[in-house]
């Protein structure tokens, strides 16, 4: 069963500490909500735990394989504040780009995500005339279709409605009990059931 | 290799949808050259010797106008953060980004310098030698551009950094390709200038992907 080490991880953006010596570890099934303040360091670990920034201090590996290493990359899906769409290409065509980063997947099978997270019917649309739930569902529709082991994300429920909040809580539940491993922060009630937490 | 060939078409085709942003530079490509003999001289001999110059600075001028968004856009979108994150090779995407770059502003860039060239009274051996010094050395410019657009893509208003920054070393690139036009007029040996830009292109495809990818992760922090 593979899990998520971190060791000793320090973090610092310019004076400010913003946590030191944080160890935790993630197991396959299980989900992590990471809570704390504004500012207190949610982003950062997120973003570090994704291979994009570096941390001063400290180890990650998924199974003995190092955050920068290929195994690593290649098992996680990071879910960022900003909406990784090009406003000049339809829903469909930014999907088709954003998952081969990762793995090509048949357009059928992104048509049917799309549907998922109801957005039947939008697949030639340009992204620039969607609103700001519907983009963040056109992201989280790629999400669901990757094969990535780990989620990452980032303030996933923003400006989605109740029903796509419940939308992203069930798939996540699914992919954890298909032995997936999911790190989500968010300042919103979350009745996923079996969440740990993580205070920053 | 797939990925390079996606991430390619999906550049094009951004572009495509929003023209101004590659029609732009051309446009200041060929209204510079055309201003050029209404300020000095029409004169087929004034202009005859100063044309390879001018369409070489007019050409680096235009290529350096569009490097701000070679990054820009995918930075604040987040794409960026998405190429980053992939397991693919960063340097692969990035050289995907910048042949995009390429095909949109070198390829139009030479394929307008022959009517440009004429127009500035070269004679047809001379525009040979300055389409092939353009197509030998604008790739140079689109590679050598990315290193400035990666390690500026954070900063806001950054266009006279970029210039600074880049300037610099499109200097020899410039001096060569410039004499070798202007030497061939002359019916002089061109083959050292020819060697010297084929040299600059073959490091640059290179190294700067690599130089560029750290820049890019650099400016992600």
């Amino acid at each position: 069963m593979s899990s998520l080490n971190v060791n000793n991880l320090n973090c610092q953006r310019g004076y400010n500490q913003l946590f030191s010596e944080l160890s935790f570890k993630v197991n396959a099934g299980d989900v992590l909500r990471i809570t704390g303040t504004n500012g207190s360091g949610k982003t950062s670990l997120l973003k570090i735990l994704a291979g994009l920034n570096a941390a001063e201090e400290g180890d990650i590996a998924l199974d003995n394989h190092p955050v920068k290493s290929d195994e690593y990359q290649s098992e996680v899906f990071y879910l960022g504040h900003l909406s990784a769409l090009s406003a000049e290409l339809t829903s469909i065509e930014n999907l088709e780009f954003l998952t081969g980063l990762n793995k090509s997947i048949d357009q059928h099978l992104l048509v049917k995500a799309l549907a998922q997270v109801g957005l039947k019917g939008y697949e030639d649309e340009y992204c620039a005339k969607l609103s700001a739930g519907q983009k963040r569902r056109v992201i989280l529709a790629g999400l669901f279709v990757s094969n990535a082991k780990i989620w990452l994300l980032d303030e996933p429920f923003t400006a989605l409605d109740p029903q796509g909040v419940k939308i992203v809580e069930e798939r996540i539940s699914k992919h954890c009990a298909q032995g997936g491993l999911c790190l989500f922060t968010t300042h919103q009630d979350s009745a996923l059931p079996n969440q740990k937490v993580l205070a920053l | 290799m797939n990925i390079y060939l996606q991430t390619l078409k999906r550049d094009l085709r951004v572009a495509i949808r929003n023209p101004s942003s590659v029609l732009n530079p051309l446009l200041f490509f060929i209204i510079s050259v055309s201003l050029f003999p209404l300020a000095i001289s029409p004169e087929a001999s004034v202009l005859k010797e100063i044309a390879a110059g001018i369409i070489w600075v007019a050409s680096m001028l235009a290529v350096l106008l569009s490097l701000n968004a070679l990054f820009h856009h995918d930075f604040e979108n987040g794409v960026l953060e998405q190429m980053v994150t992939s397991h693919h090779s960063l340097p692969l995407l990035i050289l995907s980004k910048i042949t995009a770059h390429w095909i949109l502003t070198g390829i139009p860039i030479i394929l307008l310098s022959p009517l440009l060239g004429l127009f500035l009274f070269l004679d047809s051996e001379s525009v040979k030698v300055l389409m092939l010094t353009l197509l030998l050395a604008t790739p140079s410019l689109s590679l050598i551009g990315a290193i400035g657009a990666s390690l500026i893509v954070g900063i806001k208003n950054s266009g006279m950094l970029l210039s600074l920054l880049i300037l610099p070393l499109y200097i020899p690139i410039l001096i060569f390709a410039s004499s070798a036009v202007s030497q061939a007029q002359f019916g002089l040996d061109i083959t050292g200038q020819l060697y010297f830009l084929a040299t600059i292109l073959v490091v640059s495809i290179m190294a700067i992907p690599f130089v560029s990818s750290i820049a890019l992760k650099i400016s992600l922090e």
